[in-house]
């Protein structure tokens, strides 16, 4: 279980996330959702132990976040982080070293089903093909946590259905995946809840079978109902 | 597969299975993927996916063997029964839709029989 308990950080002038209270259970994937700026992105980076809350704590079965969760967490960042003289096969080797829970075979499965060949320079890779190798090295380690910033940004058709399907591939009922994104029709089939995050604060939080059951509502039609003009924070 | 968003996603995959069933792509006693190959297959989440099986179970248009995997029925009766319900369910969605634009009954029977396409 992580917990997000009135987790609140703040940067001269500004307060990035604002006291966000919930948390996510293991066997789901969550759609983190919300406008650009609204504090999804620091919210993750929290999580990883990259920043620290300015006040309240993130706790991961229990335990506060610290060096030994980082092991446990998979974090894809939403801006490209390889050095240019990379080829693909040297990214591998790279998280290899980094990471006990890498497994340098399911990284070569994943890029040879996306048809990336591991010769490739990073710096020579389109967008597509750079957003799926960050989500192949990212699902190559066996984590408890995936934190996935905007994997689907700036990819066309066919590389977004590989990258859900790499994602729905390693989804257990043990580990928990989170994905945030504006792109909120694509995640429709493949979320099965919705954390909202509405100008730095946790704004609702709903699974989504049952918004369609019980309200006919789609992920769409709620984010439209908490962001749409007019839009009330239900928290 | 395209999902109308807001209805539960797990019904229009039973839908899809069971019109597999009824039209004879799957048959009989054919094994059904496991419940992540069905969330690979249809693009869907793992647990949609083990709601999907929980509901043909359910109606009887699957079976467990235990260990085994997840079955087609075997039951040719009750296949015949999804068949008749899906073709009614089918009727009167076509038959509203063509009430809602004033055309009778009779009409639209007349205008499916005149149809270039039968």
């Amino acid at each position: 279980m992580l917990e997000s308990i009135e987790v609140t950080k703040k940067f001269v002038g500004k307060t990035a996330v604002d006291s966000a209270t919930f948390t996510l259970e293991p066997g789901h994937i969550y759609a983190l959702l919300g406008p650009n700026g609204s504090g999804k992105t620091t919210w993750m980076k929290m999580v990883t132990g990259l920043i620290k809350p300015t006040s309240g704590y993130i706790m991961y079965d229990s335990k506060p976040i610290g060096i030994q969760s980082r092991k446990e967490i998979a974090y894809m960042a939403t801006e490209p982080y390889f050095y240019d003289w990379m080829t693909i096969k040297d990214v591998g080797k790279y998280y290899e070293d980094f990471f006990e829970d890498f497994s340098l075979s399911r990284f070569n499965e994943l890029i040879s089903r996306m048809e990336l060949s591991e010769k490739l320079k990073t710096k020579n890779l389109s967008s597509g093909m750079s957003a799926k190798l960050k989500v192949a090295v990212t699902m190559a380690r066996n984590a408890k946590i995936y934190l996935l910033d905007e994997p689907l940004n700036g990819i066309d058709l066919i590389a977004r259905d590989d990258v859900m399907k790499t994602m729905l591939e390693s989804a257990s009922p043990e580990n928990i995946l989170v994905i945030s994104s504006h792109l909120v029709e694509e995640l429709e089939s493949v979320v099965d809840r919705a954390i909202f995050i509405k100008d730095s604060h946790f704004a609702g939080l709903f699974d989504l079978e049952e918004l369609r059951q019980s309200e006919g509502m789609s992920i769409a039609d709620k984010y439209r109902e908490i962001f749409g003009h007019g839009g009330q924070i239900n928290a | 597969m395209q999902y109308d968003s807001k209805a539960p996603i797990y019904l229009q995959v039973v839908n899809a299975i069971k019109a597999d069933i009824v039209n004879g792509t799957l048959k009989c006693g054919d094994k059904l993927p496991s419940g992540r190959d069905l969330a690979m297959q249809y693009t869907i989440n793992p647990n949609t996916s083990a709601r999907v099986y929980q509901e043909l179970e359910a109606q009887g248009a699957c079976f467990t063997k235990r260990g085994m995997g997840t079955y087609v029925t075997e039951d040719t009766e009750m296949i015949k029964k999804f068949k008749e319900e899906m073709a009614e369910e089918a009727l009167s969605v076509f038959l509203r839709s063509m009430k809602e634009l004033g055309i009778t009954t009779d009409e639209s029977i007349e205008m499916v029989r005149s149809h270039p396409k039968i």
